[in-house]
Parts: structure tokens; C-alpha cells; sequence
């Protein structure tokens, strides 16, 4: 694609890498999670591997990991070519992945969790418990952290977890360590004892791989630098050689092409207005409005907070501090029914589950929130229901044989077509969006968007989630981007580019509107 | 020391010391509850069979499912039994015992396999083959009954006997315990249905072989419910099509009120065995307190909503407890 450096431009080059992946690709039915990823990572080096959400990062772990198999491509261990099945195997072979949520059983003791399924034994089987303590305690004293062997996993802390998760990857004496976003949860100090370990492993000569949407910990800790984007591998740079921008252009670099049909429209008066909302330890101090006829962009990394502020806007999850109004009524907290009836609409993230009764058919879906006014002295029947969601259908052109089919067997476009026309059949005055087209084919991505452009055009207001740049750039007058719980900036339409909002989204500081706090504020206050 | 404050603080000590009360105030309102022959039987063999039937469902439930047919499973196995003596003159009790283990064991593989394959909720399986066993034995019993006069004396004798004023059959029950509580607590694939249990995600990243562990578990019950049923006919002597019924809610309720969370993870067979001791001894002991037969079930239910309700206590205090202590720990 762009910039390719071969490995032989490396300045370190300690032998036989320890992992290589070439031209692996992995799909899942018709959606391709990877293309055609490589990735060379040598023993004693700390390798980053950056890209966008969806860009195949965690497919490729995976893959690894011996979760998933790929379709095609190479896949070898210290220049044996390999073909894990299960994580068992993976394991056997020497790889040891952190993934971004610790996988622990709460129920259990510390040290059974370091060593389940290859406990020490001594005779008929049996689990030596003082073996497995002592080893246990040689671990932590090894890693110098404090943590009772004795108690149970439950309500240890993140950061207490991760240890956990690496002193189990160093008993096993891994030779290659994947970790996937370790320090999303963790304080500075607990980031610095993290990556203290992470160098003592390098040093001892393990192959790291490190995942991270943080670039000030990526430039201080890695030695070496992948960038993937769109499920496939664009650049390996040694890490000295690149600066962030650079990397960041890599990552989104792909032209925001005029696939969106953005409709000009007259931006009228204030319609939501959100004020200092809070939530303690999931976002804080959020203020922003959305006009009439505006689209308002909502980017951020997975894990910002932005759909838990769409949730708590709405009213199904709770905040301690702030107010939402729509036009210059107060929006009740903790109340869907009363943001419905105040014409506030959301569209959920995922559409499966939370979106649509997938067993029910086309028309029930449609008119399960109208329900009530389509009532004829509390009676529903299937006329009434059909006649009015054959008006949405035909207007959202829903695909279907009929409108009695289950929604389950539509496709995906189909299916957010559907979950859109119940909350149009409303008649909401600001739509909340969460990630409207995900896992929706190109050709109904662009209805879907005409669909949204067309709907500012007549005055309503659209607050918009994507994690899709592209999408979030082409459509939004403004975009709001969210970084660890906080509005980090606030941009026209102009001055929202891929590399802007990246930065903001990424970069503490890096934003325009900055916010200057240390790296975790958010997460430890 | 350490080993009597973590008795003291076991989950276990609770319900044991309830058992204990329940047995001293019936025995001061009426000696012979414990102070007779047949009161010290009775008091050690009513429960035999239901902790047998409890270890396997405990066994099941750690591994967060739960075995509904297990009533079924005993009732054809102790149908199965009687008809081997009728079929099979003279055919060794010890292969009977065997047959039991072994038929048990195949219905339990089979919902083993039904929850592990069809990844259909192990309540749903196993309600489907608690009728679907039943209606196996009521098509193949019909109105007939195996009496007590079909059956060998010797083996009658099993259900009856005492060995040193132990009944045969609270051996059997102790020594199965024995065997299960040593094995979930010491061996690695007894860990793993625990660990299974407490987060079947995390198992499958651990790597552990999850389907051929759930599926081990519910041939132990199977297994467990067959060796009972076996017993069951030598307790009584009298088998029809119907044997068995309802003790699979006196299983689960015997695991629940010992302890055994019904989410999985926690609790041991030793809890559910006293958790099924419990039950029965309540049962017994309320008509010498006066409590009339009407409220009996109405008791029974309250203790095992009670338990559950102090196992939801005992939970947030200790996710607080450990809270706050990592709270410490980090400042």
C-alpha cells in the first residue's frame, strides 16, 4: 500500500524472528476482518501494533491466540510454520495473550488462577497447594507487586488484574507476550510498573507485542512500530523513525470520498442542550447541544464513553450530575418513556439486541414504539399495524418480500432500516444514532446516510456515534470527539479533518480544545 | 489455628450448625428423635439416597448448569434394578450395582452432550429429559410394580442393614462424598469445573477442555442418581413407574441451601450433602415440634429462599470487604 520498509532495514536484527505473519487474511462470511496482514516481531523488542477501530488489530490477535484459524496466509514461531486450533495449543507453544479484558474466575483464589488447568502435583494427581502458593509468591516477589495469593480474583482492581494476567503469561514462560490495550484502565503509576515489567521481559530476551490507541505510551515503551488499516498491514518502521502525525496519517490515511450525500441544510435553533453531565467513572462534566438541522458527529475511540452518554441522555442509564433539556424543556433523568415523549428517539449500537425483536415480524418492529397510539380501545390488530408500517417501509425502502417476514432473516441494512423506522415512526424531533451503519454492506451504508441527511433537511436535529472516520467526517457539521470519559474537542465542519480528530481522540493535549490533564484523569477520578 | 478459623468461616459451618440445632431442640421435645434405635436409623439413613443425588446435582450446578432429570434417572435405574432380578436369576447384586452406575452414567452423557453440542440452556435439556426419561419408564413399567417379594433378601438387607449402627446405605452415601469432595478439591480437572463454572469465557481463553468437562459433570450425576436408584429399590422394595418423583427440586434445593451458588463457581459437595441432610431432618423433625404437615413445604421453601438470600448477603460483604482492601493496599 504506502510506505513499506523491509525488515532488513531494522537496525537491530537478533536472528530468527520469533513471530511472522505474512498476507494472513480471516473473514467472517461476507465481512472481511483481515485481508492480508503481516506483522514480523523479533525476540528481545517491544513491537507496537496501531491502528483505527476495525482495522483487524484484535482478528489478528486472535489469530494468533489460536482463537480463531485463518482463511490463508503464513503463520510461523520461531521459523516453524504453526496452525493453532485452540488456545491450548498456543499456549504449548509458548504465546501468551493479555487481553483487553482480564479474563479471571472471580470465584477463585489468586494462585488458582495463575495456575489453573497445569497446577503443580505430587502424588495420584493431587494439587500441591503449598507448591503452587510458594510459586505464586515467587511471581509477585519477582514482579514486586503485593497481592494476597490467598484471596479471591473478585474485586481486585484492573490494574491488580493485569499483573495477574502477566505473571500467569511469565510462569508460563512465554516467549512471545501479545498484550491488547493493557493500560486502558490503569493509572499513571500503575502504567509505569506495567511498563517496567514489559522491559525486564524484553530484556530477557521475550518477543512483546504491544496494542495501544496511546501513542505517548507506544513512542516511550516500543521499539518497533506496525500500523494496519482496513485489515491490512501498511507500514514497520522502527519507532525512532516516525513521529505520531505521521503515524496517524497511516492510520486513517484514506480519502474521505464524496460517498456522502451531505445535504446542505439550514442549522436552526438550540433543540438538545446537555449540560455538564457525569457519570463517575464512565464519563464527566459533558456539555453540548445539537441544533435543528444539524448533524452532530460523536467520535472517539471504543471505550470513550460515547455510548454511555447517548444511554444516559436518553434516560436508561443513570447520572449523577447535569441536565439535559430539548427545546428548553428538562428532560427528566432515568426516563426513556419521558424522552420519547419529549421527542427524543436512539437508535442503539446494537441493533440484534437491543434494536429489534428478531423473531417478530417486519410491521410488529416497526410499530412496537407507536404501539400505544395505534391502539383502538387497547386493541392492536394486524391491520392497523400492517397500514402503518407499509407507510415506513416504503419510505425507508426496506427490502422484504412482505411485511409479516421476520425481521431476523432481513439482512443487516435491512434490519437498521427497520430499527430506524420504528423510531421515526415517532416522530422525534432529535435522533440519537449509535453507530448507524455497522456491519452494513457500501451500497445501503448510502441509503442509510441519504436517509440521515434527509431527515436534518426537514429540521431534525441528529446527534450521530460512529467509529467510522469516513462516515463521522462526511456527515457531521461538527464533530465532538470523546477521549477516556471527556469531550476533548469540538470542531466545525472545516477544521474536522481524519488527522484532527484522531489526535483529539488519542493524543491527551493533542486536541485544539485541549484538555490538559495527566493521561488518566478520566479514569481516576 | 488457620485451620479452625477457616472452618469457622466456611460457608459450610453455617448450615452444619442449623442441621445441629434442628436435631438437639427435636431431641429435647421428643428423645427418641435421636435416642432410639430407630430414630438414630432413620436419622442417618432418610437422607442417604438425596445426598447422593445432591453431590452429582452440586457437581452440575458448579459448572453453572443444573441436571432437572435426575429424579427420572433414578427412577428408571431403580425400575431397571428389580427387573434385572426378575429377568435375571440369581444375578450378582455387585453387578447390579454396576448396571445402575453404568445406565445412569449414558443418560447422563446423553444430556451432557444435549448441553454441550445443541449449546441449549442445561434447564431446558434437562426439563425435556426429566419427562422424557419418565415417560420412558412409565411405557416400559406400565401398571406394573416390582414388590419387595421379587427382590433377593441379601439385597433388601443392603437398604435395611447397619454396620456398627452405621446404615449400609449412609456408608455408601459417605463414601461417595468422600471420593467427591477429595476429587473437586484436589484434583485439576475437579478445579477446572470450578473455574468453568465462575466464567465459562475465561476458560475457553484459559484453554480448558470446557465441553468435556461439562459433559463429565453431568455423567457423575447421571452416574450418582443411578447408584441411588439402585438403593432406592433396596430401601423399599417397591418400584412403579412413578419412583422417584420430585427429588430433582429436593437435589438442587438440597445443593442451594448448602451453599453451592446457583450461578456457579462456589460451594462444595460437603455443603450440598448437608444441605440434603438439612432437608429431610426438617422434614422429619416438624411434626414432633408440632408444626403441622401443611406448613412443612411452605418451611422447606423459606430455607431455601433464605439461603439464597444470605448467600446474596454474604457476597456483597465480601465484594465490599475485598474492595476496600484493595483500596488500602493502593493508597
Amino acid at each position: 500500500m504506502s510506505t513499506t520498509h523491509s525488515p532488513s532495514e531494522r537496525p537491530r536484527e537478533p536472528g530468527e524472528p520469533t513471530l511472522v505473519l505474512r498476507r494472513v487474511a480471516k473473514s467472517f462470511g461476507q465481512v472481511v476482518a483481515l485481508a492480508s496482514a503481516d506483522l514480523t516481531v523479533h525476540a528481545g523488542s517491544i513491537h507496537a501494533l496501531v491502528g483505527e477501530n476495525g482495522a483487524g488489530k484484535s482478528t489478528l490477535v486472535k489469530i494468533v491466540a489460536g482463537l480463531y484459524t485463518r482463511d490463508s496466509g503464513d503463520f510461523e514461531l520461531a521459523g516453524e510454520s504453526v496452525n493453532f486450533t485452540s488456545t491450548a495449543e498456543s499456549k504449548a507453544a509458548g504465546i501468551a495473550v493479555i487481553y483487553q479484558e482480564p479474563t479471571l474466575f472471580p470465584d477463585l483464589s489468586v494462585t488458582e488462577n495463575l495456575f489453573m488447568g497445569r497446577q503443580p502435583v505430587s502424588r495420584f494427581g493431587r494439587i500441591d497447594r503449598k507448591a503452587m502458593r510458594a510459586e505464586a509468591l515467587r511471581l509477585f516477589e519477582r514482579l514486586a507487586v503485593r497481592i494476597d495469593p490467598d484471596r479471591p480474583a473478585e474485586g481486585l482492581s484492573i490494574a491488580d488484574q493485569q499483573i495477574l494476567e502477566i505473571a500467569k503469561a511469565i510462569s508460563l514462560d512465554a516467549r512471545l507476550l501479545i498484550m491488547d490495550e493493557p493500560t486502558a484502565a490503569l493509572s499513571g503509576v500503575e502504567v509505569d510498573r506495567l511498563f517496567a515489567i514489559a522491559r525486564s521481559l524484553r530484556d530477557e530476551g521475550r518477543a512483546l507485542v504491544f496494542i495501544s490507541h496511546r501513542f505517548d505510551e507506544v513512542f516511550a515503551l516500543c521499539d518497533t512500530i506496525t500500523v494496519m488499516r482496513d485489515g491490512r498491514y501498511i507500514s514497520t518502521d522502527d519507532i525512532a523513525a516516525v513521529t505520531a502525525e505521521e503515524i496517524v496519517r497511516r492510520m486513517v490515511g484514506r480519502d474521505v470520498s464524496d460517498l456522502f450525500p451531505k445535504q446542505e441544510t439550514t442549522i436552526g435553533d438550540v433543540l438538545l442542550n446537555v449540560t455538564g453531565l457525569s457519570s463517575p467513572g464512565v464519563f464527566s462534566d459533558i456539555t453540548f447541544t445539537v441544533r435543528s438541522g444539524e448533524i452532530v458527529g460523536l467520535a472517539g475511540l471504543v471505550g470513550a464513553g460515547r455510548s454511555e452518554i447517548a444511554r444516559a441522555v436518553f434516560g436508561v442509564d443513570p447520572y449523577t450530575a447535569g441536565t439535559v433539556t430539548l427545546g428548553g424543556t428538562r428532560v427528566p433523568p432515568n426516563s426513556p418513556t419521558a424522552a420519547m415523549a419529549r421527542g427524543m428517539a436512539l437508535v442503539p449500537e446494537d441493533r440484534r439486541k437491543q434494536g429489534l425483536v428478531l423473531e417478530s415480524s417486519v410491521a410488529r418492529n416497526t410499530t412496537l414504539s407507536i404501539r400505544r397510539t395505534l391502539a383502538k380501545a387497547g386493541i392492536i390488530t394486524s391491520g392497523f399495524e400492517n397500514a402503518a408500517a407499509a407507510i415506513w417501509a416504503s419510505r425507508l425502502e426496506v427490502k422484504t418480500s412482505a411485511l409479516d417476514s421476520e425481521v431476523g432473516t432481513l439482512s443487516g441494512g435491512n434490519q437498521q432500516k427497520v430499527v430506524l423506522a420504528k423510531w421515526l415512526a415517532t416522530n422525534p424531533r432529535v435522533l440519537i444514532i449509535d453507530e448507524p451503519t455497522r456491519g452494513i454492506d457500501v451500497g445501503t451504508k448510502a441509503e442509510v446516510h441519504r436517509l440521515l441527511s434527509e431527515l436534518a433537511g426537514r429540521g431534525m436535529g441528529i446527534l450521530m456515534i460512529s467509529s467510522e472516520l469516513p462516515e463521522v467526517l462526511g456527515m457531521a457539521d461538527r464533530v465532538l470527539v470523546m477521549r477516556e470519559g471527556r469531550l476533548t474537542a469540538d470542531l466545525p465542519r472545516a477544521e474536522a479533518t481524519a488527522e484532527a480528530v484522531m489526535l483529539a481522540a488519542t493524543h491527551p493535549g493533542g486536541a485544539a480544545d485541549a484538555h490538559t490533564g495527566t493521561p488518566n484523569e478520566a479514569v481516576a477520578s | 489455628m488457620s485451620g479452625l478459623r477457616a472452618f469457622a468461616r466456611a460457608r459450610e459451618t453455617g448450615i452444619l450448625l442449623a442441621l445441629v440445632l434442628v436435631v438437639v431442640v427435636t431431641t429435647v421435645k421428643n428423645p427418641s428423635f435421636v435416642f432410639s434405635g430407630d430414630g438414630w436409623r432413620d436419622l442417618l439413613l432418610t437422607p442417604s439416597i438425596l445426598v447422593l443425588v445432591a453431590i452429582g446435582q452440586a457437581i452440575v450446578i458448579i459448572t453453572r448448569s443444573v441436571d432437572l432429570s435426575v429424579s427420572s434417572v433414578l427412577g428408571l435405574s431403580a425400575y431397571l434394578t428389580g427387573r434385572l432380578f426378575l429377568d435375571v436369576p440369581g444375578i450378582p447384586i455387585i453387578l447390579v450395582f454396576l448396571i445402575g452406575l453404568v445406565f445412569g452414567g449414558a443418560l447422563g452423557l446423553i444430556n451432557g452432550a444435549l448441553v454441550a453440542f445443541a449449546r441449549v440452556p442445561a434447564l431446558v435439556i434437562t426439563l425435556g429429559t426429566l419427562y422424557a426419561y419418565r415417560g420412558i419408564n412409565v411405557v416400559w413399567a406400565g401398571s406394573n410394580r416390582i414388590n419387595a417379594s421379587d427382590l433377593p433378601k441379601d439385597f433388601l438387607a443392603l437398604g435395611t442393614g447397619s454396620i456398627l449402627g452405621i446404615p449400609i446405605l449412609a456408608i455408601i452415601a459417605l463414601v461417595a462424598l468422600v471420593i467427591a469432595g477429595w476429587y473437586m478439591r484436589n484434583i485439576r480437572s475437579g478445579r477446572e469445573l470450578y473455574a468453568i463454572g465462575s466464567d465459562p469465557d475465561a476458560a475457553n481463553l484459559y484453554g480448558l477442555r470446557v465441553t468435556r468437562r461439562i459433559i463429565s459433570a453431568f455423567i457423575v450425576s447421571g452416574a450418582l442418581a443411578g447408584l441411588a436408584g439402585v438403593l432406592y429399590a433396596a430401601r423399599y422394595g417397591t418400584v412403579n413407574s412413578q419412583a422417584g418423583t420430585g427429588f430433582e427440586l429436593d437435589a438442587v434445593g438440597a445443593a442451594v441451601i448448602g451453599g453451592v451458588a446457583i450461578v456457579g463457581g462456589s460451594g462444595t459437595v460437603w455443603g450440598a450433602a448437608i444441605g440434603a441432610v438439612l432437608l429431610l431432618t426438617i422434614n422429619r423433625a416438624l411434626p414432633i415440634l408440632g408444626v403441622p404437615d401443611f406448613w412443612q413445604r411452605a418451611v422447606v421453601g423459606v430455607l431455601i429462599i433464605g439461603a439464597i438470600v444470605l448467600d446474596r448477603l454474604l457476597a456483597l460483604r465480601q465484594s465490599r470487604r475485598l474492595v476496600e482492601a484493595r483500596d488500602d493496599t493502593n493508597v
